[in-house]
């Protein structure tokens, strides 16, 4: 766009763009705000947007009566897991293709994206009955190795697109220097992919923090993530709004504030490639 | 360049990800596709023999099919429609010159990091619930009766809270290609006079449309599966049952696995078929 805006129409900009990013906002505001409430202030008519009595009450009370420490550790756990036990496996599949094509590099970079549309819900009985056979329904280690498959193609798609960058020059030039493949990649390659690595773990936390598909019908009670610990709440009983949201804002700051670090990384790891 | 030794250890370094992903791949396949034949009921009788193609004959009979196929189109339109029109408009404003730009943006993304079942679950209770949600309490305020959002309008419910979640990625994409577009080019359509409605028309949607396309497709394969959204609210209540969740309830609520595997096998068809159009954009900037 023309960089040559009048104070006028930058003042204008600015006054418009705010009001729309603080409406498409307020429902995750209005959710943190509510969460510092008590159960009275929280559905008192008229809504009190910032003069209530602050309270840190919900947060205990969640805390205490569904021992939410659990279900965040599970939910560290399966993210975190899966995201790792991907990149050791995803950097040396993109590294070889990234720096050894063969001709059929591209087909199986194709093929292994169009494993991440298989719809979910059409594999969902074979799953559930594989995870039940070897013992893996509601537990930690299921979970960490189904989020690795649906992300396995991700994963490998985006160190590939980050591979790519680092010029090949460079490795000839080690290689004439003599560098063994493992010093190659251990000294030559390994600092510059790390931002990229970097990367690719911040987006993949994220989607894996988040996936309610598989993390709601592969566990019950012992391995449930966050996501499934907020499904709970969907129950009458669980109905207090103060406490609903108490619950939602520890389920999703974490992610949240990584989130704001991974603006670039969402772009390239979830259309892979095609917009840059 | 690449020696006979390097090919091999290639090979070995991506041998994990491709069998891995093969066996994922084929493994739940292919049993989706051997019980689609069957006529497998775990809870009454197991498995029942060779049903031919009775299950997918049942699966498009059945009077639940069509509605499930509206309900599918209309939440995967509404919202496709919703945030990529929405998404348009708002990175273009988010490209012009402004005050606290990156703060903008960074409230214009969240909603994308929010977990499907938090927003369903806030959506319903805090917003759109008639008694106690703010949307009720400001319909109060202006002396309207308050709407019961879920039952009434459920499909509107939805579609708000799928576009909510969605907006920010269509935003951040379009505006991620925006910023690529050529300034001079802009400039000098300025200075020839063009207005801004012609300049964004004939000069910034052409340069989006490939972006536009890839938002759709990836969208789209996207929303055909969305789950948590519609178990918070409506749990496929109100004529809110689309396709996957159809299936869903066959397979494990009905434990009908024939019936609903025959479902699932349409559902990766009409994936694919979707995908195949995005793959081909994906494959061609591959080549470049």
């Amino acid at each position: 766009m023309a960089r040559s805006a009048t104070p006028q129409r930058k003042m204008i900009n600015t006054a418009f763009a705010w009001a729309i990013g603080l409406i498409i906002f307020f429902p995750i505001l209005w959710t943190i705000l509510t969460s510092f409430k008590t159960e009275a202030d929280a559905i008192a008519f008229p809504p009190k947007f910032l003069f209530f009595d602050w309270t840190l009450e919900n947060y205990a009370v969640v805390q205490e009566r569904s021992n939410y420490m659990r279900f965040l550790w599970n939910s560290v756990i399966i993210a975190g897991g899966s995201t790792l036990l991907g990149v050791i496996i995803a950097v040396p599949a993109a590294w070889s293709m990234a720096f050894v094509p063969s001709p059929r590099t591209k087909d199986i970079l194709m093929w292994m994206l169009s494993t991440k549309m298989l719809p979910a819900v059409g594999v969902l009985y074979p799953m559930y009955l594989i995870f039940i056979q070897i013992g893996w329904l509601d537990t930690r280690i299921g979970l960490v190795v189904a989020l690795l498959l649906i992300n396995l193609p991700i994963m490998v798609w985006m160190l590939y697109t980050y591979f790519k960058e680092i010029p090949a020059e460079i490795l000839e030039a080690a290689r004439m220097d003599g560098a063994s493949l493992r010093s190659e990649i251990l000294y030559v390659l390994t600092p510059m992919a790390l931002p990229g690595i970097a990367s690719t773990i911040l987006l993949n936390i994220i989607l894996a923090w988040n996936e309610s598909f598989w993390t709601l019908n592969l566990t019950a009670a012992k391995a449930a993530p966050l996501t499934a610990f907020i499904a709970s709440y969907s129950s009458p009983e669980g109905l207090f709004y103060a406490k609903l949201s108490a619950a939602s804002t520890m389920a999703i700051a974490p992610i949240l504030i990584l989130g704001w670090f991974s603006q670039k990384q969402l772009v390239r790891g979830l259309t892979f490639g095609a917009v840059k | 360049m690449a020696t006979k030794s390097s090919r091999t250890a290639a090979r070995l370094m991506m041998a994990p990800a491709v069998i891995l992903l093969l066996g994922w791949m084929l493994v739940p396949l292919t049993m989706t596709l051997w019980f689609s034949f069957r006529n497998y009921l775990p809870l009454r009788g197991g498995d029942q023999g060779f049903a031919g193609f009775d299950n997918f004959i049942r699966f498009v009979t059945a009077s639940s099919f069509w509605p499930a196929v509206g309900a599918t189109m209309l939440i995967v339109v509404g919202s496709l429609l919703i945030t990529v029109v929405l998404g348009v408009l708002l990175a273009v404003l988010l490209d012009q010159p402004m005050f606290g730009q990156g703060i903008v943006r960074i409230l214009v993304i969240a909603p994308f990091f929010v977990m499907p079942t938090v927003s369903g679950l806030l959506w319903k209770n805090m917003f759109l619930d008639s008694v106690n949600g703010l949307f009720a309490h400001v319909a109060r305020f202006f002396g309207v009766t308050p709407v019961e959002w879920i039952i009434e309008h459920s499909f509107a419910s939805i579609i708000l809270i799928v576009s909510w979640q969605w907006l920010p990625f269509a935003t951040l994409i379009l505006l991620t290609s925006i910023q690529s577009l050529d300034s001079e080019q802009l400039e000098a359509a300025e200075m020839d006079g063009a207005p801004p409605i012609k300049r964004f028309w004939y000069l910034t949607i052409p340069h989006l449309s490939r972006a536009i396309t890839v938002v759709l497709l990836i969208e789209t394969i996207f929303m055909l599966s969305i789950f948590a959204e519609i178990k918070m609210t409506t749990a496929g209540a109100f004529e809110t049952k689309t396709l996957s969740y159809l299936i869903f309830q066959r397979v494990l609520e009905s434990q009908n696995v024939g019936l609903g595997s025959a479902g699932g096998v349409y559902a990766i068809i009409l994936a694919n078929i979707v995908a195949a159009f995005l793959m081909r954009i994906v494959g061609k900037n591959l080549d470049t």
